[in-house]
């Protein structure tokens, strides 16, 4: 059945505290080879039949619209996988 | 006349029913409504309670803001009606697009509870008309997903335009930018915030003061404000 994956991720410029708590996690295990951790949401949207253009515009639209919020996170892709 | 505020329940609010008792104690007529109905039971200001709507999934307050009921509550904004959005009703007005601006997970991950020290920033809102601007007041906060945020030229259009409602003084709770715990609308008929009015009306379940304990009584003023906004609109 295809699949099409969509990757959120918090806006770049703003705060992103899971990943902060992440990453001093790591710092303290003494694994000091990561700078930062951001954490981001995927989506995994099955599709009953084929991935028509219609139906690909329709996942890009709930992403923009549902699973994300511009306000404070960026959908960084929309992806087909088999 | 007498004001009648309803109270939108979702799945997952916990405190729809302090909301409507504190409507009553204000002295206003509280009538409880569905987020799955197209009715707003004519009712004259609205009110969108805290809890967690959809066990926070997706982002808090998101898919409630999608709710049938908020087809309505935006077309009655529009008109200027007054709306209020505590805890998890203000992440629904923010993921509405009714307010400005995002709620994320507390900068220390923690949940919180405690008796909040807020300052009233702009006193000329629907639901703040009953407070001095610049008044301190205490209410309790409780939220995992309170801190506030938005861009840098966002903030700045928000503080310009006197768009930030109430601020944290003492302490930032959760890391909101620019201390900011509230927000309202240009029109200043829609109201979020974080902590929760409802639970400082009534002596004996509200927080400590210098008096009592459980005696403090500053949530009154947030319903008694949009009550004066209702009947001055009648009239």
């Amino acid at each position: 059945m295809p699949t099409i994956v969509v990757d959120v991720m918090p806006k770049a410029e703003l705060l992103d505290p899971q990943g902060k708590a992440v990453a001093g996690a790591l710092a303290r295990l003494g694994i000091d080879h990561f700078g930062g951790v951001r954490i981001g949401k995927r989506f995994e949207l099955t599709v009953d039949g084929e991935v028509t253009d219609e139906v690909l515009a329709t996942a890009r639209q709930v992403a923009d619209d549902i699973l994300s919020n511009s306000v404070i996170e960026d959908v960084v892709s929309v992806e087909v996988v088999e | 006349m007498t004001a009648r505020i309803g109270v939108i329940t979702f799945p997952g609010s916990l405190d729809d029913g302090d909301a409507r008792r504190a409507i009553a104690i204000a002295g206003a007529e509280p009538v409880a409504l569905w987020h799955g109905s197209h009715d707003l039971d004519g009712v004259d200001a609205l009110v969108l309670p805290g809890g967690f709507s959809y066990g926070d999934y997706l982002r808090a307050g998101a898919i409630a803001a999608h709710a049938p009921i908020m087809a309505e509550v935006k077309d009655a904004a529009a008109k200027g009606m007054p709306v209020l959005g505590i805890c998890n009703g203000f992440q629904m007005l923010v993921e509405a697009h009714l307010l400005p601006g995002g709620l994320i997970r507390n900068a220390h991950q923690q949940f919180i509870r405690r008796d909040q020290r807020l300052r009233v920033e702009n006193a000329s809102t629907a639901w703040t008309s009953d407070f001095e601007q610049g008044q301190e007041i205490i209410i309790p906060l409780k939220n995992a997903d309170g801190g506030y945020i938005a861009s840098e030229e966002e903030l700045d259009r928000l503080e310009g335009e006197g768009l930030v409602a109430f601020r944290y003084v003492g302490v930032n709770p959760n890391g909101s930018l620019r201390d900011i715990a509230g927000v309202t609308n240009e029109r200043g008929n829609v109201v979020g915030l974080m902590p929760h009015p409802e639970h400082a009306t009534e002596p004996g379940f509200g927080p400590d003061t210098r008096l009592a304990m459980r005696s403090g009584e500053d949530g009154i003023p947030f319903f008694t404000s949009a009550i004066a906004a209702v009947v001055a609109a009648a009239a």
